[in-house]
């Protein structure tokens, strides 16, 4: 907090309606604080709370201090879900993110530009199709098709004489995280696209065919043009994806109850199951909390890491 | 956090021009884009044309054939067994309160942020993104206690109220930063005629900004429709259950065979591949940043 926020709050502090003092509009956020306070923030400091005691939800909780953050950090349940959120990151933010931009260069550069708009507009609203459906019915679509006993992709592989490839993708050990892994790419790839293509509205199309005139091939374009443009969107959706990677809940859910084993376990479903059916309540809060610091730590990262590009840009 | 997001009004049209000079590498390309489409729509397609078949077609002749015979009875038992039209209804009514009730809330508190930008507001704004942002696993087991105690547990309202918090809390930040924006001169001559602060929100600033509202709507009502762990965790009753959840539950049922499987994905995914085709134009133009969940 220099001198120059400071300055600068004094001037936009102000209201923007002329003839009313500041006050009054603090009343405005009563309905809005109240409801927070009720809904988001009290129930926030009684699961951290929890995460302090032995609850098995009848007799009152029971302050055991950190017993259930040591039992937590030696958990190896805790870490595989862990580290299945990393599969999970890479399923719905480094592949979509990368094949998204492609897509949408190849939409915006090659099909929009010659074989017309309309196309283009088509073929991202495809990409797009999974990305508005709730996540658990879209894992059940790929799950029908991955099913062990005459699922459509086994049929499909027996049909080619490739029989001995048939498998039971989300019931083996080997192949169940892949399978959801494949779900979510299939789910989030429209996302980046869609929102990439707007990004690059910004440009002026005669800076591609410019560039083109002058020899560079669509690879230099894509480089140099595509992705130094629409920077700041790449941060948006990788920041948005990984915060959603990090609470994938539903597919786990609707497909593998986090197994076989735990080779599918997520911190989300771990920390549910915990609730629901283990009754285990002040450890499910105490990786419920666990997950919220890792989601408010990425987040501050990403926030400092884009704030510092940006500044670097403009030293430029 | 969020740069895209919808936007008033249409972005101008970009000159089309370059269409000639298709090289084959063009081709290619285009070739290359259609097949990842396929690729994409493939599941639906398997899951629409399977939905139609009896269990014995399917065997005999595969997941990917046309159906021999037009069969509604996977479709027509889901149907029932679900009582599918009451599921309609609690996602339509749960999605629809939501929805309104949370642009509601978002206005008023973007109204006091935006327009009036009281003192401390920056840090009332990320407070209100924590909301959405939180895996909501932390709020289950203290507002399932509360909402156990006041009778608001397997009850529509109770996550209705939820959900109004989580999805104002995003709108209260896109608002806040579309009415920080809004026109100066219009406010200043909306307070030289003496209009109070209600009614230069209510009959200036609403009408004016009713195009980002009514986008915001739609992506709640979509948004909300989609949700899945705390409709999971808060509607147990079978009557009180959203379309998702209501699918996804009955999954790995014996009774099941494997077409009325496909017909039950095909029931959960028509009801946003419907919005999706209704709202395709505002659903893909600028998408905002938290369309993720």
């Amino acid at each position: 907090m220099s001198t120059t926020t400071r300055a600068k709050r004094s001037v936009v502090s102000e209201n923007r309606l002329p003839g009313t003092g500041s006050k009054g509009y603090y009343l405005y956020l009563v309905p809005g604080l109240v409801l927070f306070t009720l809904i988001i923030l009290l129930p926030l400091i009684w699961n951290v709370y929890l995460t302090f005691t032995e609850y098995r939800g009848i007799k009152p909780p029971e302050f055991i201090g950190l017993d259930n953050w040591i039992e937590l950090f030696g958990d190896d349940k805790f870490w595989a879900s862990f580290r299945n959120s990393i599969a999970m990151i890479i399923a719905m933010v480094v592949l979509p993110t990368g094949i998204g931009l492609v897509l949408a260069a190849l939409l915006f550069d090659v099909i929009g530009r010659k074989f017309g708009g309309r196309l283009a507009s088509f073929l991202r609203a495809t990409y797009y199709l999974p990305q508005i459906l709730p996540v658990a019915i879209a894992a059940i679509v790929i799950g029908w098709i991955l099913r062990p006993e005459n699922g459509a992709l086994n049929t499909v592989l027996e049909a080619v004489g490739l029989g001995n490839l048939a498998h039971n993708w989300l019931g083996s050990p080997d192949t169940a995280l892949p399978s959801i892994m494949l779900v979510m790419v299939w789910v989030q790839i429209g996302y980046p696209v869609v929102i990439f293509m707007a990004a690059l509205q910004r440009v002026d199309p005669e800076l591609y065919e410019a560039a083109e005139l002058d020899g560079a091939n669509w690879f230099q374009r894509f480089r140099s043009i595509t992705v130094s443009i629409i920077r700041p969107e790449i941060f948006v959706v990788t920041l948005t994806c990984t915060i959603a990677a990090l609470k994938v809940f539903g597919p786990i859910y609707a497909l593998t109850g986090g197994g076989p084993g735990t080779s599918t376990i997520v911190p989300s479903y771990y920390s549910y199951i915990q609730f629901f059916q283990s009754q285990q309540v002040g450890y499910g809060a105490t990786i419920a909390t666990a997950l919220t610091v890792v989601v408010i730590i990425v987040t501050v990262v990403f926030i400092k890491f884009q704030n510092r590009a940006e500044r670097e840009d403009m030293g430029n | 956090m969020a740069s895209t997001l919808p936007l008033v009004g249409t972005r101008p049209r970009r000159r089309q021009s370059g269409m000639h000079k298709r090289r084959p590498a063009d081709w290619a390309l285009l070739v290359a884009a259609i097949l990842i489409g396929a690729l994409i729509v493939i599941p639906f397609l398997i899951i629409l044309v399977n939905s139609f078949k009896s269990p014995t077609d399917y065997t005999t002749s595969g997941p990917l054939t046309l159906p021999t015979s037009l069969y509604f009875d996977g479709i027509v038992n889901f149907w029932q067994r679900v009582d599918f039209p009451q599921k309609l209804w609690n996602s339509f009514f749960i999605s629809g309160t939501v929805a309104i009730l949370a642009v509601v809330l978002s206005v008023i508190n973007a109204f006091a942020l935006g327009i009036g930008r009281v003192k401390g507001r920056v840090w009332i704004l990320v407070l209100f993104l924590l909301a959405d942002m939180l895996p909501q696993e932390v709020l289950l087991y203290p507002l399932y206690n509360v909402f156990k105690e006041i009778g608001l547990y397997n009850n529509s309202w109770g996550v209705i109220i939820i959900f109004i918090v989580i999805r104002a809390a995003f709108g209260t930040y896109l608002l806040a930063s579309v009415f920080g924006t809004f026109p100066k001169e219009i406010l200043e001559a909306a307070s030289l005629d003496g209009a109070s602060r209600w009614r230069v929100l209510t009959s200036v600033i609403v009408p004016i900004t009713r195009p980002t509202l009514s986008v915001l709507l739609i992506f709640f009502f979509i948004w909300t429709w989609n949700e899945f762990l705390i409709p999971l965790s808060f509607l147990v009753s079978n009557e009180n259950q959203t379309v998702p959840v209501a699918i996804t539950v009955l999954q790995g049922d014996r009774l099941m065979d494997v077409t009325t499987t496909s017909a039950s994905a095909l029931l959960g995914l028509i009801p946003t591949l419907v919005f999706f085709l209704i709202f395709q134009r505002t659903l893909t133009r600028g998408i905002t940043a938290g369309a993720v969940k």
